[in-house]
């Protein structure tokens, strides 16, 4: 019998791929395709969601012809995705209502404000686990349908169609606006948008109404893992086994799948995600709580997330922005043209800072600044503030747990960067680990998804495919690992209160 | 005689062109310059850029030529690039073999370690990218070493009772790895220790580096003491995903 495959979808920030994994959990083969990036005003990120679905609609096949695979030897679909861009459309014509609004944008941070008012920021945290900040689905929700005339009621009338990106693949994946499509969502990608209740796992009648949502737009909420439907555009026939958010996705990937388990992945932002089992730990140090999966019918487990806005994405800005590199990974080359930073910081707070500080008003400044900084030390303070920022999240992170962590398990993009995952292994003074996938995003969808129609028995299975890579060891001087935190943290000081409320109405 | 490659001439020409113009040109330019549709311009550009000769301004608009096209002397391929590209690639050969896997290219005569994938056995095991390898006692060290034009190693040292420390036995065995495309070698490095390995090729077939692993000569080689052809197929497919995905795009 010819091999059979796990095709999962990673429809990510940048770009979109499908990567095929076989029974070992072993990747086969990849398709990518980047899509725009769109910044109508400063503070804007938009994509466009029509060209998402044609990029995905074309990796898909390309993947499993790149093995001259059949497309009937693709078992099952896994989607995953990046989380909290949000995307409204017609439920008739499947034509999107504007641009999908992209997680990094800021254009409801006057609105978010406003909601905030004197109870603050926490003022939904009981309900959905998440401060009020510009980074989660519902303020932009709230936005799109405040700014475009006519939709509000349009909305009312069940004409128009809410989804995070997995909605908008899912939907289109069954047929779009044929009539029959699904217009479903998962646990973990609902965690996101402030409107689901973080313990009923289901919309919640008061945050709907706090941000003005009509009920009517929003998808079903579906297990993370269990069939969601057929696929008949695409792969017809196809089951579409999973969905989960791209970081929880990871956290799968990584086969965390007992409390107590830590993963960072290092992408565009990083996040660093700590199973709490099936309790749901309510942070005292900035970290969000958020659904981590939920298998078909079994009780949902949890985590707490430490997000770091903006680090891969920095390493970008530094390429495309300032010119300084031609290819992300050449930083570790110019970085290795000088010992250390010279003095230099960059803390790049380019959509305020995330966790643990929740500063939407931050804005990002390079600290330290003098005329000994060359190129090098700056492509080195580029690649320490990812290890500074994860230091900070891995700080909380201890300080609500009660547990230090002893090592970090770490994929993604920027885990290529050995100078990288050194300057964090002593940072944290702890081993980092990196494993055999680093495409783990996908990894872990293709398992949820793999799990749902039975091409893997069981969890234990999966973790058993789980193996060490790489891993680099702590020997950093403590006193000046001290001295350094402290520079940062001086830094970090210096952006606070940028924005100021004046400025703010644009 | 063969003839001439007349979209080398005119790549020569855009080339030219280009050097004379510090604020570079747009492709309406280089097609009245050069009497040419936008079309053949378009595509001799994007070869240019693709190879790493020109570059595009920020508004996609101009080309002009590459700082690195002065410098073509040096590698053309950042290190840490290869091991961003080949990554994924090793990771499955490694979890495929069971084997330590790692990506070389040839630096001032030896083979530095580019990228190490560990044995999947959760092993203790350390990194050791960066360090280097004699080439002509490694198969990752002759699948470079076989395609460089610059002058062989002199001195030949030995690690071994194994280890080919006579030049032209050191040719035929190049020679060989040129005809096969792939290298081999067994306990040449290290007594009860065998490798595998093949060349990474970059555009136009420059070797860029090479891919292979290595393992316990029971695990690597056959009952005859013959490297493993499925381990050989294995390696040779990694060499070509990661060469496709350099290809693909750069
Ligand atoms: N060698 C490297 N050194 C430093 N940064 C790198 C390196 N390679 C990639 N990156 C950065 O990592 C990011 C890409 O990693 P990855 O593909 O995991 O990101 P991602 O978040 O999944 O992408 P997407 O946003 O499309 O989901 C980019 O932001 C890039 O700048
Ligand atoms: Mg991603």
């Amino acid at each position: 019998m010819a091999e059979q495959y796990v095709a999962a979808v990673d429809q990510g920030t940048n770009s979109s791929r499908c990567i095929l994994f076989d029974r070992r959990g072993r990747l086969v083969s990849v398709a990518q395709r980047e899509h725009r990036q769109l910044f109508p005003r400063p503070g804007w990120v938009e994509h466009d969601a029509e060209e998402i679905w044609r990029n995905v609609a074309r990796v898909v096949p390309a993947a499993i012809r790149q093995i001259g695979a059949a497309p009937s030897q693709v078992v099952a679909i896994g989607i995953t995705n990046q989380r909290e861009t949000s995307l409204l459309w017609d439920r008739r014509t499947g034509q999107p209502i504007g641009h999908a609004v992209v997680w990094q944008d800021t254009r409801t941070d006057r609105l978010v404000t406003e909601l905030a008012g004197d109870e603050g920021a926490d003022r939904f945290a009981d309900l959905c686990g998440l401060p009020l900040t510009t980074y989660f689905s519902a303020p932009r929700i709230k936005w799109m349908l405040d700014h475009t005339p006519g939709l509000r009621q349009r909305a009312e009338r069940g004409e128009v169609l809410f989804g995070t990106m997995e909605t908008w693949l899912i939907w289109n994946f069954t047929g779009g606006p044929n009539g029959q499509a699904r217009h479903v969502t998962d646990v973990t990608n609902a965690s996101r948008t402030m409107l689901m209740n973080i313990e009923t796992l289901d919309w919640d009648d008061k945050l709907l109404e706090a941000f003005d949502v009509p009920r009517a737009i929003l998808p079903e909420i579906r297990p993370s893992s269990g069939v969601f439907a057929t696929a008949t555009e695409v792969l017809p026939g196809v089951r579409i086994g999973a969905a989960l958010g791209d970081q929880q996705a990871a956290l799968f990937g990584q086969t965390c799948f007992s409390a107590g388990e830590a993963k960072c992945t290092y992408g565009t932002g990083s996040f660093l995600l700590l199973h709490t089992g099936q309790e749901i730990v309510r942070s005292k140090h900035g970290m969000l709580t958020t659904v981590a999966y939920q298998i078909g019918d079994q009780p949902a487990s949890y985590a707490l997330e430490g997000s770091m806005a903006v680090t891969g994405s920095l390493v970008q800005w530094f390429r495309d922005g300032l010119g300084m590199i031609h290819t992300a990974a050449e930083i570790e080359t110019l970085a290795r043209t000088v010992e250390d930073n010279g003095g230099a910081y960059i803390v790049p707070a380019f959509s305020g800072l995330f966790a643990p500080h929740w500063r939407s008003e931050a804005r990002g400044v390079i600290a330290g600044l003098t005329g000994y900084i060359t190129k090098g030390h700056l492509a080195r303070a580029v690649l320490e503030a990812t290890g500074f920022q994860t230091l900070e999240v891995v700080d909380a992170m201890n300080a609500d747990s009660g547990i230090a962590l002893t090592a970090l398990k770490v994929d993604g993009g920027m885990t290529a960067n050995n100078l990288l995952m050194q300057f964090i292994a002593d940072l944290l003074d702890v081993r980092v680990v990196r494993p055999m996938v680093t495409e783990t995003v996908s990894l872990g969808a293709a398992y949820a998804a793999g799990l749902a129609v039975g091409y893997w028995p069981d969890l234990e299975g999966l973790r058993s495919n789980w193996h060490r890579a790489g891993q680099w060891m702590p020997h950093m001087d403590p006193a000046r690992r001290a001295t350094e935190y402290a520079n940062w943290q001086a830094a970090v000081q210096r952006t606070f209160n940028w924005i100021r409320p004046e400025d703010q109405d644009l | 005689m063969p003839g001439t490659v007349q979209s080398i001439e005119r790549a020569a020409a855009v080339l030219r062109l280009l050097a004379a113009a510090p604020d570079g040109l747009g492709v309406a330019d280089l097609g009245n310059a050069l009497g040419l549709a936008k079309t053949t311009v378009h595509g001799i550009l994007r070869t240019l850029h693709q190879v790493g000769f020109v570059e595009q301004d920020h508004s996609g608009a101009h080309y002009h030529l590459s700082d690195a096209f002065g410098r073509l002397g040096e590698s053309y391929l950042d290190p840490n690039e290869l091991r961003s590209r080949a990554i994924n690639w090793a990771d499955s050969l490694a979890s495929r073999s069971g084997e330590v896997v790692r990506v070389g290219r040839l630096v001032e005569g030896k083979v530095e370690v580019v990228h190490h994938v560990f044995r999947p056995d959760d092993s203790d095991q350390d990194l050791d990218v960066g360090t280097t390898l004699p080439p002509h006692a490694t198969a990752l060290g002759k699948a470079v070493l076989a395609y460089d034009t610059s002058a062989r190693p002199r001195s030949l040292e030995a690690y071994t009772t194994r280890t080919i420390t006579d030049p032209v036995q050191l040719g035929e065995e190049l020679a060989t790895v040129r005809s096969r495309g792939w290298a081999t070698e067994f306990e040449e490095h290290t007594v009860e220790l065998a490798s595998i390995a093949a060349p990474i090729r970059g555009l136009g077939g420059l070797v860029v580096g090479a891919v292979g692993l290595a393992g316990r000569i029971e695990r690597i080689c056959d009952s005859r003491l013959r490297h493993r052809g499925d381990l050989v197929t294995m390696v040779r497919a990694t060499a070509d995903a990661i060469a496709r995905d350099l290809r693909d795009d750069t």
